[in-house]
């Protein structure tokens, strides 16, 4: 590690892992914690404040449910004192009158509303949670009467790819700014239930197709973000950027990671703000510098063009990929395993049955005790 | 938010741009840079970028900032009029000014 370290820009904060919908692709690690080992009040406030001091310019507020948390607003007026950007990622239901409004009052910039499906059906499944639909159609209705901006964020698997072209009707006529169609990442829960959530080849064809057609029409419209499926892939995407390049992760209970899956590294070891600076973290956490810049590269990434555009890929699917968070992420054409993303696709669509219900979930909950084998599908 | 609104914006001379209210531009003390804030993304942008943006504020038209940056870089209006209604109509489709 010979180059200099920037300053952050960006930090994922996940303020509990206590949510009211189950989805089986959430990207929270499958050991959830409980309320009573989330950081309190003060510790989220002395974090926020070193990060303002470290050069962090923008805080996603996210879980879990954040909103689960009391003490949401308090947190907001700070980041906002401090001049960083707030953006609150919130799947929308269950939130009490006049709070969003005290939200906007104390600062907020930006929500982010998931919805699990373009109709009411396929929300509350996904979510396993009845009448979410609704809940969060009145959440966003609330969200641009109290003025906020909006991106509607829809997590995109085998069970609603064909509402790709609603979800796209549905973030018009809420008024979004910004729609994300983000295809699963198989991380945490996802990777747990990635047999039920692969889809087929031709499915993600035509969503590709559909999605660009729809990005050139709704130019100046809607921004679409698209968030492409890794295992179809022939580069990988730069996870975080790069490796603690210019973000990072907070879970619940104050560990700093570099992404949010990096704890299925079972060689690293990561330090809890409280036990160290935020500053100490980001610098000298041996978690932090192990695959900071390009010198821990292997081949074919070390003498690769791109390395430096993609970073390598993503580590934690390297890790339940390869067996080797060092190794070239096998979404890469270039890595040796490459092939094994094609087999794992055509090995969970061949288990499907002709139900596409999602009778296989295995539902986000915490305290479920799971066995977990990322390498056979 | 409105029907009408669901059309995309082009650029004019009488348009009068704005930053949206969920775009922010701020000096960054730890970087000693202005930086553009939006929602998943922060903008670096260059001194002539910087003084475009600083001119969108809802009271200026496109004409008008066109005459003040041709007087502030000793150009030619005609020749950076393009490059300015340009620049407008990429950050409107970005969602980052009001045209």
């Amino acid at each position: 590690m010979n180059e200099p370290v920037l300053p952050p820009i960006g930090m994922l904060a996940e303020l509990t892992h206590r949510c009211p919908l189950q989805c089986a692709y959430c990207s929270n690690p499958v050991e959830l914690l409980k309320a009573n080992r989330e950081m309190d009040t003060a510790g989220w406030l002395s974090l926020f404040e070193q990060a303002a001091d470290l050069g962090v310019l923008q805080v996603h507020l996210s879980g879990g449910e954040p909103t689960l948390r009391s003490d949401l607003g308090e947190l907001i007026a700070c980041l906002a004192r401090r001049g960083v950007y707030t953006n609150l990622i919130t799947a929308g239901v269950g939130i009490a009158d006049g709070r969003i409004e005290a939200w906007a009052e104390a600062g907020l910039d930006h929500i982010q509303l998931s919805f699990q499906g373009a109709f009411a059906a396929t929300t509350e499944k996904i979510g396993n949670s009845r009448g979410a639909h609704e809940k969060k159609l009145e959440t966003a209705r609330r969200v641009r009467a109290a003025g906020l901006p909006l991106t509607i964020n829809a997590p995109i698997h085998r069970h609603n790819m064909e509402e790709v072209p609603d979800f796209i009707e549905l973030a018009l006529s809420l008024g979004a700014e910004r729609l994300e169609i983000a295809n699963v990442q198989y991380a945490g829960w996802a990777l747990l239930n990635r047999k039920a959530l692969m889809p087929e080849r031709e499915a993600v064809e035509r969503q590709v197709q559909i999605v660009e057609e729809a990005q050139e029409r709704l130019r100046g419209i809607m921004t679409i973000d698209f968030v492409t499926p890794d295992y179809f892939a022939i580069y990988p995407k730069p996870c975080m950027g790069g490796w603690a390049r210019d973000a990072f992760m907070v879970a619940p209970d104050g560990t700093v990671l570099p992404c949010h899956a990096a704890g299925t590294i079972k060689s690293l070891h990561f330090e809890r703000f409280g036990d160290w600076s935020l500053s100490r973290i980001w610098h000298e956490s041996s978690a932090f510098n192990a695959f900071r810049g390009t010198s821990w590269m292997q081949e074919p990434c070390r003498s690769c063009e791109r390395q430096e555009i993609d970073w390598g890929g993503c580590r934690c699917q390297a890790m339940a990929i390869a067996g080797d968070a060092a190794a070239t992420d096998p979404a890469c054409i270039k890595s040796p395993l490459h092939a094994r993303m094609g087999a794992l696709i055509n090995e969970a669509i061949s288990t499907k049955t002709a139900d596409t219900t999602p009778d296989a979930f295995t539902y986000r909950r915490i305290g479920r005790s799971v066995e977990l084998d990322p390498t056979s599908a | 938010m409105t029907q009408a609104s669901r059309v995309r914006a082009v650029v004019s001379m009488q348009s009068r741009p704005i930053l949206k209210s969920h775009a922010r531009l701020q000096y960054d003390t730890v970087r000693e840079a202005w930086a553009l804030l939006s929602p998943e993304r922060v903008f670096w942008p260059n001194e002539v970028s910087l003084d475009i943006l600083r001119l969108c504020d809802g009271r200026h038209s496109v004409a008008q900032m066109i005459a003040l940056l041709a007087d502030q870089y000793a150009a030619d209006e005609a020749q950076i009029a393009p490059d300015v209604t340009g620049f407008l109509q990429e950050w409107s489709d970005k969602f980052l000014v009001t045209l």
